[in-house]
């Protein structure tokens, strides 16, 4: 189990509360994740993904999201039951390799579309060193509105880990708030 | 994208994400392995424990990929989503697609995506600005919105043709700096208030919406698509420039001579009906030939007469080049304009013509510029320092191949787009170096 937050924590991003529960495992693959896969719950109820590049902060999964590609805010505000899924192996450069689903609640973090997302910019840097380059401001002028973008925070609930990526085995299941407790 | 599209890719991907609701009213997502069989796909079993993935008419399978760039982060974006049934049970799950959406960098660019989500965002403000009881509008500070909405940079097409106007007429024995200020000041003044008329125009006509391939070098400045801008604003944005170019205008024909005042009309009626009605000019395949004057002979002359109160034929000559580098700065422009152009009836030279034809037509603008040169230098009208100017004839030569070579390419054309602004902008200055070595030269 993860006791400290992941060594890509950084005191800007959020609270340094740490989650007992999380498997070490998962929290390497979060780290190297450079794409995972999130689902989200639509106004008609039907289930839609999206690639996103997934951060850790020690408490809570973040990602970040232009208001150009925001009907899945728009979703998660009306529901906020998620599911995130660690599946590829070349765009997670973790080893020894595993998968995980995560199940959690999210929330839309859109108050300062224009600058509250910069909390997750070390994150976001380690992982794509070139996001800094377009954030210069001459850069930004060709596309402005991808640069106004919203956080989704997600509180993990259910974690489902298959350690070497087969899963026709069964996965091991962690409920967080149960392991927290 | 299609589902027959969709399924054709599908083999490309190493693996998928199964997606079904759980009990718990929560997406479960799973990866598997997977093969396409006759229109449907099998999908490998997988284990999900204690929620056991069930049949259902609410099923997604997700393929994904991206080739991860240490050191820069990854490209080769492409990812594919189907929606269906799905039917588990037996040694292999069933999952009939019924749809299908998805994103392939290499099919669509990501500037292009994003100008095609923009009444998304569009919506999400407005959702935002309803839930919180104010508006919610993009930030960008003054500075860079101003810089943005006048498109500023392109002023390099005014200060060419006034400074050769009056090094043709320092030439002349003539040059006042108070009146060169002032005629810079009015020409820049015309110039702005024409970019951002013409935003305002292309916006009411919907040409700069239709446009989803915009470049730096074209498409307008956008501000009014992205919201950073309002139309109110951009309109009190260009009648102060026309109101000071007018000023500025009368100032100077008050000083120079009446024979001033009809190029000057002649270059704000150009500069503001180029897209505004009735006349619309750029949409009547007259765009280049106003720009080529209004850039060209307008302010070259105007520059000129300020400073001398005649008018005579080196500034003209002098003129010709410019004219009609500058033309191709807006032919070149609308090659990647032309499909949003066409479809608001903007029937521009580009519009008109076979591909081929337009680098035809290219080349041989280019030709005559040089010739025109070679010509006034030749039969004594120009001083022989201005042949300097050719020294850009490799950067022309770079232009046109890629021109060529990119022309069904935006994103790609771009930087020969930049080569053929500096490309005018250097002949020109040249020009303008030539005229002053011709100074030297003759003492």
């Amino acid at each position: 189990m993860a006791l400290f937050a992941s060594s890509l924590y950084h005191e800007g991003v959020t609270s340094a509360i740490v989650v007992a529960g999380m498997p070490e495992a998962v929290v390497e693959l979060l780290n190297k994740a450079l794409v995972g896969e999130l689902t989200v719950i639509d106004r008609k109820g039907h289930l839609r993904t999206d690639p996103l590049i997934p951060f850790w902060d020690g408490r809570y999964i973040l990602m970040t999201s232009s208001i150009l590609f925001s009907r899945k805010l728009e979703d998660i505000k009306r529901n906020p039951r998620v599911s995130l899924s660690l599946s590829d192996p070349v765009g997670i450069p973790a080893q020894p390799f595993s998968r995980a689903t995560i199940q959690g609640d999210a929330r839309v973090i859109d108050d300062d579309l224009h600058r509250g997302w910069y909390r997750l910019l070390p994150l976001w840097e380690a992982k794509e060193p070139i996001i800094k380059t377009f954030l210069k401001p001459m850069q930004k002028l060709g596309l402005p509105l991808f640069w106004e973008r919203a956080v989704i925070e997600i509180l993990p609930q259910r974690v489902l880990w298959w350690p070497d990526g087969d899963t026709t085995r069964d996965p091991q299941v962690t409920d967080i708030r149960e392991a927290a407790a | 994208m299609n589902l027959g599209d969709a399924l054709s890719r599908l083999p490309g991907f190493s693996h998928a994400v199964l997606v079904v609701p759980d009990e718990r009213g929560y997406p479960l997502s799973v990866a598997t392995s997977f093969r396409v069989v006759d229109g449907t796909v099998e999908v490998t079993p997988a284990s999900t424990g204690p929620s056991a993935v069930r049949d259902t008419v609410e099923a997604r399978l997700v393929v994904s990929h991206i080739r991860p760039y240490p050191g820069v982060g990854y490209d080769q974006r492409r990812y594919i989503e189907l929606s269906g049934t799905l039917s588990v049970g037996g040694s292999a799950w069933r999952f009939n697609p019924q749809g299908a959406r998805g994103w392939d960098e290499q099919d669509l660019s990501f500037p292009e995506l994003c100008q095609r989500a923009l009444p998304q965002a569009r919506r999400y403000l407005a959702n935002l600005s309803t839930e919180r009881g104010r508006p919610v509008t993009p930030q960008m500070s003054a500075g860079w919105r101003f810089f943005l909405a006048t498109r500023l940079p392109f002023l390099t097409a005014t200060i060419v043709p006034v400074f050769l106007g009056l090094a043709a007429a320092a030439y002349d024995r003539h040059f006042s700096l108070g009146l060169a200020a002032l005629t810079l000041a009015g020409a820049m003044a015309v110039h702005l208030g024409l970019n951002v008329a013409n935003d305002i125009f292309d916006t009411l006509s919907g040409v700069d919406a239709a446009n989803l391939t915009p470049t730096k070098f074209s498409g307008g400045s956008r501000v009014l698509q992205y919201g950073l801008v309002s139309l109110r604003q951009m309109m009190a944005l260009a009648a102060v420039f026309y109101a000071v170019a007018i000023v500025i205008g009368l100032v100077l024909v008050g000083i120079s001579g009446l024979g001033l005042l009809w190029l000057g009309v002649a270059g704000v009626l150009i500069s503001y009906f180029y897209t505004a009605p009735p006349l619309r000019l750029v949409h009547r395949g007259l765009g280049e030939l106003c720009v080529a004057l209004g850039f060209g002979p307008i302010m070259v002359l105007g520059a000129y007469f300020v400073q001398t109160g005649h008018y005579a034929l080196r500034p003209l000559i002098l003129s010709i080049p410019v004219a009609i580098l500058v033309m191709l700065i807006l032919y070149a422009n609308e090659v990647p304009d032309r499909f949003a152009d066409a479809k608001t009836g903007k029937r521009t030279l580009v519009v008109r013509m076979q591909p081929a034809a337009v680098i035809r037509g290219y080349v041989g603008a280019v030709a005559v510029a040089y010739l025109v040169v070679i010509a006034g230098v030749v039969f004594g009208v120009l001083p022989w320092p201005t042949l300097i100017s050719l020294l850009t004839i490799p950067l022309a030569y770079q232009t046109w191949k890629g021109l060529s070579a990119h022309y069904d390419s935006p994103y790609q054309l771009m930087s020969y787009l930049g080569k053929n602004v500096n490309l005018h902008l250097l002949t020109g200055l040249l020009l303008v170096f030539g005229v002053l070595l011709g100074i030297l030269v003759r003492r």
